[in-house]
């Protein structure tokens, strides 16, 4: 068994981001494509972190630790904001479905 | 085989598989269930990498903030059809495709490139092991201590005059203040307000 290098870390991330991708693009459920979102931005933090415990000579290493607090941090907020709207949706649709939220569609 | 390698293919198998079962799964409840496992291994992953600060926040934030905020957020909307709501299955096929698609082209591009650095990817960071990640990330906010450029200047009187500007202080305050503006506007937009029928224009479109 070969060592474990930034890439399988890294192949880590993209399988995060790919069921991410994925989940966004599939769940009906609002609250399923916002799990989704959640899948992406981890999978953008599993990078961050590989980097930095990979980076020779020190490089990055403190300012991908601070980038991916700041990922969490911020994607906190938006859980925040998107369970509002959803909830907002909810309360005057009485759905969650996603593909019913066509009043803006042109 | 060494710990660390049987730790990585533990966790990395852990973490993929709950985040492969999130998008498998089709009841809302079990995806935030698999949704929890996914972000605990991610910050097994974080300690794994020697990242102690961010495994930690990781924890407290995501699984005990984030999520809990997740699965009230199903609890008040999960009421009968809502729970499992079933996908076609051509969309799930053509999303497998896009999917594995995307995953081919990521993975490739990935085992291909080439790095700068010549060791980036042999080996660990050495000072990894010493596990003073929270005093470094301390020292980053506060601007004490960063980036490779000024390593290189720490020692002379010199480099004290970067330090003040690659400091993460600033940031760090506009994620504060960030988030108070967050809370207001999820407060905001969640209260709970009295239904006039006739004067809502969604009520009046529909």
């Amino acid at each position: 068994m070969q060592e474990i290098g930034l890439n399988h870390f890294l192949i880590l991330g993209a399988v995060l981001f790919v069921c991410g991708v994925v989940c966004m693009a599939t769940k009906r459920n609002a609250i399923g494509v916002l799990m989704g979102v959640e899948l992406v931005l981890n999978g953008a933090n599993v990078n961050f972190v590989a980097f930095a415990a990979y980076s020779a000579d020190s490089a990055f290493s403190i300012e991908s630790k601070v980038f991916a607090l700041f990922v969490i941090v911020l994607a906190a907020a938006e859980a925040a904001i998107a369970l509002a709207i959803v909830l907002n949706f909810y309360n005057n649709h009485m759905t969650v479905d996603v593909d019913t939220a066509e009043e803006l569609k042109g | 085989m060494t710990v660390f390698p049987f730790l990585f293919w533990v966790i990395a198998l852990l973490t993929a598989g709950c985040a492969v079962a999130v998008v498998v799964s089709q009841n809302v409840v079990r995806m935030a269930a698999w949704l929890l496992f996914a972000l605990g291994g991610a910050a097994g992953v974080f300690f794994l990498l020697g990242a102690d600060f961010v495994g930690a926040t990781q924890l407290l934030v995501y699984v005990g903030g984030t999520l809990v905020l997740v699965v009230f957020g199903v609890m008040l909307t999960a009421q009968g059809p809502f729970i499992s709501m079933k996908t076609s299955a051509a969309e799930w096929g053509i999303s497998a495709v896009v999917g594995l698609l995307l995953f081919g082209v990521l993975a490739a591009s990935l085992i291909t490139a080439t790095w700068q650095s010549s060791d980036v990817t042999k080996r660990l960071r050495s000072d990894m092991a010493e596990s003073r990640d929270t005093v470094n990330v301390g020292k980053g906010f506060a601007g004490l201590e960063v980036g490779p450029a000024h390593n290189a200047t720490n020692d002379t009187t010199a480099g004290s005059q970067n330090r003040v500007h690659t400091s993460y202080l600033l940031p760090f305050e506009i994620i504060s203040v960030h988030l108070l503006v967050v809370l207001v506007g999820a407060a905001y937009l969640a209260r709970a307000k009295r239904r006039r029928r006739g004067t809502e224009p969604l009520a009046m479109r529909s």
